[in-house]
């Protein structure tokens, strides 16, 4: 087995606030090939974009108590001081976000701001540096990048500056891009593009990519690994075929049902919504965090905190019901329905 | 942009002229002593009061003098506060003289005073924004309370009795007869006038450059410049003042517009021969022509700031175009 570019080990993430601690992100552990696509899927509130905000140090540390040890090609970053992470920043690891229309700055151009980006990290002119985020805004798919590198951002439409958020994160050759909802506030017909676009530059770039999203119908087709996250812990992890096929977890089936379909049988059927609401963070629930929304709950469910077992190799969920039965209301509740 | 310019400007004039009709009105409907008979003079005939009032044009219908001020208040060399309708009843000077013969007075004031507010108060803001809840911050929001609350005439007393009578580090106030503005400013008597009238200003500049500041260091962009691995400096400095820093222009132009048109208190409390003093003489007088000259002048700075600064946000925010 090859080493792992990033490994996570026991990551919490914890804000003190006037109102009580907010377990953010308790307890996460994951590693993550050279190369390999993960998913991280849950619903706002699951601690999914804060283990990897804190992933890429931008949470504020005066604000937060950040525990665990987050080892990218064999360092640790938590150890690091600040201007040693920022040479990690933008240069190894890079991030796009939900919003592409706030992303960017407003009062420059498109071109400058990815050209920034290249001038912190790489000694090269000014004209090098516009040159290749030219090259950088073409290989994301902008007709015109000459022109467009002269323009700024609100002359971009949503999907465009989301592709100039990509060719900023990828000019320096990360070798991992952290997408934080990337295509949420993007229309159906472009998040399908940004989507395919990622899939191609993670080829032509060689880097591994994380997706961090709520919706499952966005990761299936794009993502090696998936991995649930619900009150700041994975839920279940595996392989996609694992998730698609044969989800162990109460949390991901209600994850799995809530997918639009469209086929014309379903089109009177309504959809399936997980009910309830996702728990408060400082508050959790006792036993499995997920108890109080889940159809198939039992009493040991109420007080055991239930561990991240694995089921086969790479398989695991953090749920009480035995194999068995995953495995059989899988099959009758969840398929059923797709 | 030309097409813009030109409505503008047009605006500018309507602007103007409904300024000078309500000083107009204001004037026509106060009951105020006839300016006709106290330039004629105590002991006089009727006859040198009827001149006195042709003179001065009281005689005609109250439309026909209104429009004879109206023409004054377009915007253009010779129509301008123009001089046979623009003179003082009390002393026949034209207005137009006696503003520029202060003007120099009051811009020096007013341009001195802006730099000075702009020096304090900015880096102030931006300390207390960057190292918010700190010993600074806190600091630094006790002088802005303080700077906002205390009266200006208070202020200078305060400082004229510490700096020029306590201390002697700073020049009497006035300007010494046959000294020029900019004598008088190499002399170091601008010093504590431009302090005084900077120190409220400075204090709410600090506040609002803190609360940009603050607010625009949460923005989303500011998230992307850290995660491209920029400097903080650089993410405070070319990215968090970029966008924190263009509101407080339109502040800026229109605050010093404002003490174009005269700082009353600080010119009379330092003795600075500007153009509030001649303002609020020219109201205790009475004379009208002086008031309305005045006035229009000021309107027409800050109408014309308005204008200035709306065309500089073009340049300094791309999202913004004219047609």
């Amino acid at each position: 087995m090859a080493e792992p570019l990033l490994e996570v080990k026991n990551l919490t993430v914890h804000f003190p606030t006037d109102d009580g601690l907010v377990k953010a992100v308790d307890g996460v552990s994951f590693s993550l090939l050279p190369g390999e696509t993960l998913g991280v899927v849950g619903e706002s509130g699951s601690g999914k974009s804060v283990s990897f905000l804190t992933v890429m140090g931008l949470i504020d540390t005066a604000h937060a108590v950040i525990e665990g040890e987050i080892i990218f090609q064999g360092q640790d970053l938590l150890t690091l001081q600040a201007d040693e992470m920022r040479t990690v920043r933008g240069e190894k690891i890079s991030m796009i976000f939900q919003d592409p229309m706030t992303s960017l700055h407003p009062y420059y151009k498109v071109g400058d701001q990815i050209a920034e980006a290249v001038r912190v990290h790489q000694k090269v002119s000014k004209q090098e540096a516009h040159e290749q985020a030219v090259e950088m805004l073409r290989r994301v798919g902008i007709p015109r990048p000459d022109e467009r590198a002269d323009q700024y951002p609100h002359e971009f439409s949503g999907g465009m500056r989301q592709r100039a958020m990509i060719a900023m994160a990828l000019s320096l050759n990360p070798d991992l891009l952290i997408a934080d909802e990337p295509t949420t506030a993007l229309d159906v017909t472009v998040q399908a593009q940004i989507l395919d676009l990622l899939d191609r530059l993670k080829q032509e770039f060689n880097a591994s990519i994380v997706i961090v999203t709520h919706d499952l119908g966005v990761v299936a087709e794009h993502c090696d690994h998936i991995q649930v996250m619900y009150a700041g812990k994975i839920v279940e992890a595996g392989d996609r075929r694992d998730i698609y096929y044969g989800a162990h977890h109460p949390y991901t089936w209600g994850l799995l049902s809530s997918i639009p379909r469209l086929n014309e049988s379903d089109t009177k059927e309504r959809l399936h919504p997980i009910r309830g609401l996702p728990p408060s963070l400082i508050f959790v629930p006792p036993g499995c965090a997920f108890h109080p929304r889940c159809p198939h709950v039992f009493d040991r469910c109420r007080t055991d905190v239930p561990e991240l077992l694995p089921a086969d190799g790479h398989h695991a969920s953090r749920c009480h019901l035995s194999l068995a039965d995953k495995e059989r209301i899988f099959q009758e509740e969840v398929m059923a329905r797709s | 942009m030309g097409r813009y310019l030109i409505r503008r400007s047009l605006f500018l004039i309507l602007v103007l002229f409904i300024v000078s009709l309500i000083t107009f009105i204001i004037f026509v409907k106060l009951p105020a002593g006839d300016p006709a008979r106290r330039a004629a003079g105590r002991t006089t005939t009727e006859a040198n009061v009827e001149a006195a009032r042709h003179a001065f044009g009281l005689d005609k219908p109250v439309y026909v003098q209104y429009a004879r001020f109206a023409k004054g208040l377009i915007p253009w060399p010779g129509l301008f506060l123009n001089e046979d309708v623009y003179f003082s009843y009390a002393n026949f000077v034209p207005v137009k003289e006696e503003i520029f013969a202060r003007l120099p007075v009051t811009l020096t004031l007013a341009v001195g005073a802006a730099i000075t507010w702009l020096l304090i108060g900015i880096p102030i803001g931006i300390i207390s924004a960057v190292r918010r809840r700190s010993v600074w911050d806190r600091a630094s929001m006790v002088f802005a309370l303080i700077g906002v609350s205390a009266p200006v005439f208070w202020l200078a007393y305060l400082f004229l009795y510490i700096f020029w009578f306590k201390l002697q580090l700073a020049p009497s106030s006035g300007i010494p007869i046959g000294t020029s503005v900019l004598e008088a400013v190499l002399q170091g008597r601008f010093i504590l006038p431009w302090f005084v009238l900077a120190l409220a200003f400075a204090a709410f500049y600090a506040r609002m450059v803190r609360g940009n500041l603050i607010e625009t260091m949460g923005e989303d962009y500011i998230r992307t410049a850290r995660a491209k691995g920029l400097s903080e400096k650089r993410v405070i400095y070319r990215h968090g003042l970029r966008a924190a820093l263009t509101p407080v222009v339109t502040m800026f132009g229109l605050d010093l517009a404002t003490l174009l048109g005269g700082a009353f208190i600080t010119e009379t409390v330092f003795n600075l021969p500007g153009i509030g003093q001649y303002a609020v003489r020219a109201i205790f007088n009475n004379d009208f022509p002086s008031v309305m000259g005045v006035t229009l002048f000021a309107a027409f700075f800050f109408a014309l700031a308005n204008l200035v600064v709306d065309i500089a946000y073009a340049f300094l925010d791309p999202r913004v175009r004219y047609t």
